[in-house]
């Protein structure tokens, strides 16, 4: 974070200085010295005393597991930008610059465990087995969600920040009253992925107090982007957020978010801590959002491009091509078969989206109840008759007359 | 057979009954385990159900209806208590955000069987934020369903009810009338979501819910014309079909609700009646209510509150117009 000392008052009539710049780079910081890292910027593999050993097994095949999960969920959001931008999808919400932190804390989990998203978590709900094409209703607009979030365990998005952290804390609490807490075979934990934003929501708080008060198997997963649409962390908090754990009475570690085997192994870490009875745990993963917060924001206006390029030294997908070239003589042979498969995936994403018809007029009355009222049955068939007349005149200007 | 009890008592037996029915029935709330919530009406349950399934939870709405929504995404059923009308608030977010959408965004593989029981209304001389009466605005919000219960046969029965239905439930408590007593059948006397006719008459049609239809019917007692009484019970959806029919043979319509008027479960009877029953009106539906004002200090509350002369003044107004 920058030191407040340091900010220099800019003169508006000269060039800005290099203090000026410097000063002006919000998203900057290293981490600090309690950045948990395997694998770093450069592609080196290095060790963690405390959290190494739970990516030991992790050799080459994993690896390259890991990198073809980064570069197939990079290129789909890639896919989502501009199919926005082509008027195929009312928004995108990208997470370029966050596939590490959310591959490795998807990879973590195991098929028992429960996650809760937010919005941005396209990479966690490719680890789900939820195929990117069923992400596609929502931003189109053609439904909320359109996976069975109980079988994937996985919960549909949300979109009001920091809702979900209570919600996760419920789910984890009933877990615990199931039993399923402990060192059996069945045991399980819950994950909830928020971000830096959300830190300052009454329901990340809520939901750390009752984690604690209930010793729920929660893992808060917050990813740290360095940015709340415009407003930079130091907006969000003083100190840094995996050490407000503290002050709830559980433990937070700061992981290099653009790390895939650093937040791999703090997250199998953290899930272990709370399927036998140690959570909650919070997880900062510290990483940057390299794009704009949705396909309808416009990054220029509050941060400055240089910040960008800094943190394009840190590329969570580069370090992990460089590693497997170096440390494991990958051949090219590999990165352009996953090329293949990932440009073969953005093609079917975006043939999926062109056919995606829009819901019927009946859509919006559907399961609003378990049991639907009879005034709302009234509205249904009267809405229903009103748009059938139309049809009935052969008239091609009747309400949602077209369509994909 | 029937037993007589409080309106407390018979809320306290029904949930008893719905816990003893439903394993997955929890109970969470301030204070509702060891003290048996402040108005005494989860009284014994956590001593017999013990503390997993009777919550005494941090002293947080919110997190009281967002932990909700995720225990019955985990497939429990919750009955969450608000210790009183004007604390909901900081729930409200979850209450509209979660609680009335997960079914609807997740098409029904996500049913939201959770139960918000709230004490409502005024009449106890309480301080702020203590005698407020918020129905409509949980009645306005769809995926929510919301009902008021007025007497113990229907506290009893509604909450037992209210559980078990695959819906979240709003469910209103009229907290000056907790300790009225009335006898509670051995089964339901109308579904959940039906108002139900409690005095039948032929020159005013009176609506009413929670608290006030002891008021109504002690009007329609005092009258020296004959009053119709209607319990509205569900406030959403409203059950209007025998207000409609009431009124066609009346012509008249009072509604009398603690709550403010504008834009309130009131105004939407109100507007329904015009609607269905034009021609049979002989006056306009006029309402007798609280008013638009936040709800005054205790010292004031009786000017606030409809009483039984402000229904009779209602009723002979709709009688001379």
């Amino acid at each position: 974070m920058s030191d407040p000392q340091s900010w220099v008052p800019i003169d508006p009539r000269s060039a800005p200085t290099r203090e000026h710049v410097l000063s002006g780079l919000k998203g900057t910081d290293e981490g600090g010295p309690e950045l948990v890292q395997l694998l770093t910027p450069e592609g080196v593999r290095t060790t963690d005393e405390r959290f190494g050993s739970w990516a030991d097994d992790i050799g080459v095949e994993e690896l390259k597991g890991f990198y073809r999960d980064m570069v197939l969920v990079r290129r789909f959001d890639r896919e989502g930008n501009a199919l926005q931008r082509q008027g195929q999808l009312g928004i995108w919400v990208p997470l370029l610059g966050q596939e590490a932190a959310q591959i490795g804390a998807g990879r973590a989990a195991t098929a028992r465990d429960m996650i809760f998203p937010s919005y941005r978590e396209h990479g966690v709900a490719w680890c789900r087995g939820i195929d990117p094409t069923d992400l596609l209703g929502i931003f189109r607009g053609t439904d909320h969600g359109s996976w069975d979030p109980i079988a994937a365990r996985f919960h549909l998005y949300t979109i009001v920040i920091g809702n979900q952290c209570l919600n996760a804390t419920g789910y984890a609490m009933g877990q615990k009253f199931e039993g399923k807490v402990g060192e059996g075979p069945d045991s399980e934990a819950t994950m909830c992925f928020f971000g830096d934003g959300a830190t300052s929501q009454g329901d990340v708080h809520e939901g750390f107090v009752w984690a604690a008060a209930y010793d729920a198997p929660v893992v808060f997963y917050c990813q740290n982007n360095q940015w709340a649409i415009s407003v930079p962390l130091e907006r969000q908090t003083r100190v840094p957020l995996f050490q407000r754990a503290r002050g709830y009475g559980f433990p937070g570690v700061r992981v290099d978010g653009n790390d895939v085997l650093a937040c791999l192994a703090v997250s199998r870490w953290a899930l272990e801590e709370c399927r036998t009875g140690n959570g909650p745990v919070l997880i900062e993963a510290f990483t940057y959002r390299m794009d704009a917060h949705t396909t309808s924001d416009d990054p220029s206006r509050y941060r400055l491009a240089d910040e960008l390029e800094l943190w394009k030294l840190k590329d969570p997908i580069e370090r992990v091509r460089v590693n497997l070239v170096r440390e494991h003589g990958v051949g090219q042979d590999f990165f352009d078969g996953v090329q293949a498969d990932s440009d073969e995936l953005a093609s079917r994403f975006r043939a999926f989206c062109l056919a995606m018809p829009d819901p019927a007029p009946d859509r919006m009355f559907s399961e609003v109840y378990a049991e639907l009222s009879p005034q709302l049955q009234a509205q249904e068939a009267a809405y229903l008759e009103y748009h059938s007349s139309f049809e009935a005149e052969g008239s091609l200007a009747g309400p949602s007359a077209g369509g994909a | 057979m029937a037993t007589t009890m409080t309106i407390a008592k018979a809320l306290n037996s029904g949930l008893r009954a719905a816990m003893e029915e439903d394993p997955k029935v929890l109970v969470m709330g301030e204070d509702v385990g060891k003290l048996g919530g402040v108005f005494r009406i989860t009284d014994g349950l956590a001593k017999d159900f013990g503390e997993q399934r009777v919550l005494d939870t941090p002293l947080s709405e919110s997190g009281i209806i967002g932990t909700a929504v995720g225990l019955a995404i985990r497939g429990f059923r919750p009955v969450c208590e608000i210790q009183f009308d004007g604390f909901v608030f900081p729930g409200y977010d979850q209450i509209v955000s979660q609680l009335a959408k997960v079914r609807f965004r997740s098409q029904g593989r996500v049913p939201m069987p959770v139960v918000v029981r709230i004490p409502f209304g005024g009449g106890i001389g309480a301080v702020e934020h203590h005698s407020e009466s918020p129905e409509s605005l949980f009645a306005h919000v769809a995926g929510l369903k919301v009902v008021a219960c007025s007497n113990p046969d229907d506290a009893h029965w509604m909450i037992r009810q209210a559980i078990a239905s695959d819906d979240p439930v709003i469910f209103f408590e009229p907290k000056r009338r907790y300790w009225e007593k009335g006898e509670v059948s051995d089964s339901a006397p109308a579904p959940l979501f039906a108002s139900r006719v409690l005095r039948t008459g032929s020159d005013v049609t009176v609506a009413c819910y929670g608290p006030l239809v002891k008021t109504c019917l002690e009007a329609a007692s005092a009258a020296d014309c004959s009053i119709e009484v209607i319990d509205l019970r569900a406030l959403s959806p409203l059950d209007l079909g025998p207000v409609f029919e009431s009124v066609r043979r009346t012509g008249r319509l009072v509604v009398v609700s603690e709550a403010p008027p504008e834009s309130s479960v009131t105004s939407e009877v109100a507007a329904r009646v015009q609607q269905e029953c034009f021609h049979s009106l002989e006056a306009p539906v006029l309402r007798v209510t609280g008013f638009d004002t936040p709800y005054p200090p205790s010292k004031c509350e009786d000017d606030f509150l409809p009483d039984l002369d402000r229904v009779l003044d209602g009723v002979d107004r709709v009688l001379e117009y």
